[in-house]
């Protein structure tokens, strides 16, 4: 039961509901050098089925390109929860920190 | 002490409720000068359906007289004014610093390694406290990973609104706080929780289930935000507010049966890192200042005896077990199995409970023992009298 199939239209929301309006107003201090997240076997995630990652995330750093094959990780917007951490079924993400004083510098927390 | 933001508060993030008295215990009368948001004088629980709800609570002037219970605080001000006390009594603060891996010698701990060139430091016992992603305490092989149904993913928004306006819809005498936990729809019946907590000028809005439940579920996070915020009990407390921060955390579920050794050879794990939480009564950052007031005094202790061995520093363990910190994550992890194992409380119960209230309080000129009759039958119909009998039971036994 996905929410935007039964209980909530998606489509109906304002853009202001949208993740990535939201992090507009969060503030990045982004390491352009490296992603500390990396998705490691490419192949794991072609068989995975349901490609969790790319829900569950509450900023939708992982997105499935049908094209290349593989998952796409926007790591400047994530959030450093650790939730892909946990919850990648085969543990196929490599989660690290980003480097000090890089990633997300909340104002509020 | 080590900080991986760029100052101390900017990579935390909590509900936003901070206990008077435990906090007392590490900075007496800390809550004169700190910068909190508002003393809590009203708490509520909501039981949600999607066009409804119960209500139970408790206000008390006494909450808002000094010096108070509880507080919602802001971490981002909180911790830096936190932190400032910490260097004014002489501790040394390094920000912009990960502490990566921790340094063996002779298969004790010995300090930790961080990110920055030459960035070894020594020292005689290391204190992890670096949350729920603990990568310190799982690189000195003190936990594995972390399975999906022990933690909580939780998110959640600041919204800006006037003091004026908070007070007048919260019903609060000026600088007077409240909280509300609501259960039920807000998770969709996932087990978890939302609230909305008051702050000066704005509100903490939040939602979170066991992040097993969002992947069984395929339910993404914000949009369960976004339903919890469009949900018509909810909508009209956040009218004309606006949502300034968004954010995302994991808290750890599990209760004791779940919680790593929180002690080795040179080493002690504090609070969310030794998995020290209890959702059923918001209660995290009280377990993490007493943990780590728990470690600084054997610290104190191991180094009068000049032994930081493992056996040294068992003494925090076993101050743990003494303390109300073990003995309620002990019934803690009984309270979040059964709810676990129960799903009906989260997802039959409060669609029950509002129909029959619904019922009972519509005078339509049908006399009441035939409504009375009609909402047992209709329980009786979702559910048969001995799991009735048994829910009840094993609800309380869980909770006491």
């Amino acid at each position: 039961m996905a929410v935007n199939e039964q209980t909530f239209d998606l489509a109906a929301r304002p853009a202001s509901a949208r993740v990535e309006e939201k992090l507009y107003n969060v503030r990045f201090k982004t390491d352009e050098d490296q992603s500390h997240l990396i998705v490691m076997d490419s192949e794991l995630c072609a068989r995975c089925t349901d490609k969790p990652c790319t829900t569950f995330c509450p900023v939708t750093v992982y997105k499935w390109e049908n094209h290349d094959r593989k998952i796409s990780v926007g790591y400047e917007k994530c959030v450093e929860c650790g939730a892909c951490r946990i919850g990648c079924p085969y543990y196929n993400i490599e989660w690290r920190y980003p480097k000090g004083g890089f990633g997300v510098q909340y104002k509020n927390g | 002490m080590i900080e991986r933001g760029d100052e101390p508060g900017t990579k935390n993030v909590m509900g936003g409720v901070l206990y008077r008295q435990p906090t007392e215990k590490i900075i007496p009368g800390w809550w004169r000068e700190a910068p909190v948001e508002r003393p809590i004088v009203d708490e509520r629980m909501w039981l949600l359906t999607e066009d409804s709800m119960i209500q139970a609570g408790f206000k008390s002037t006494r909450y808002a007289e000094e010096p108070h219970n509880a507080f919602t605080v802001l971490r981002v001000k909180f911790d830096k004014w936190f932190a400032d006390k910490a260097t004014g009594a002489g501790a040394v603060l390094i920000t912009n610093t990960v502490a990566e891996d921790v340094i063996r010698e002779g298969g004790r701990i010995v300090g930790v390694r961080t990110g920055r060139e030459q960035g070894d430091v020594y020292a005689n016992v290391v204190i992890a406290a670096d949350g729920v992603n603990s990568l310190l305490s799982k690189s000195a092989g003190l936990h594995g990973e972390i399975p999906p149904h022990h933690v909580a993913l939780v998110t959640k928004e600041i919204v800006n609104m006037t003091r004026e306006k908070i007070e007048d819809r919260f019903l609060l005498n000026p600088n007077e706080g409240a909280t509300i936990e609501v259960f039920g729809d807000s998770t969709m019946g996932m087990l978890g929780y939302g609230f909305i907590y008051t702050n000066r000028d704005s509100l903490s809005v939040g939602v979170g289930a066991l992040l097993s439940d969002l992947i069984r579920k395929k339910v993404n996070p914000n949009d369960l935000m976004e339903r919890f915020k469009a949900n018509p009990m909810v909508k009209r407390l956040l009218e004309g507010g606006e949502s300034k921060e968004y954010m995302a955390h994991l808290i750890p579920e599990g209760g004791a049966a779940a919680m790593p050794p929180v002690y080795t050879d040179g080493m002690l794990v504090v609070g969310d890192a030794a998995g020290m939480s209890n959702a059923i009564y918001r209660e995290g950052s009280n377990l993490a200042l007493i943990s780590a007031k728990l470690a600084a005094q054997t610290c104190i202790d191991a180094h009068n005896r000049g032994d930081f061995s493992a056996r040294s520093l068992a003494q925090y363990r076993h101050l743990l077990d003494e303390s109300f910190i073990m003995k309620d994550l002990r019934l803690y992890s009984r309270t979040s199995q059964f709810f676990q194992n129960n799903r009906d409380f989260l997802e039959v119960y409060p669609g029950l409970l509002a129909d029959a209230a619904h019922q009972m309080l519509t005078v339509d000129s049908v006399p009441k023992q035939d409504k009375q009759r009609a909402i047992v039958r209709r329980l009786l119909k979702e559910r048969a009298p001995w799991d009735l009998v048994r829910d009840a039971f094993g609800a309380l036994r869980s909770l006491s």
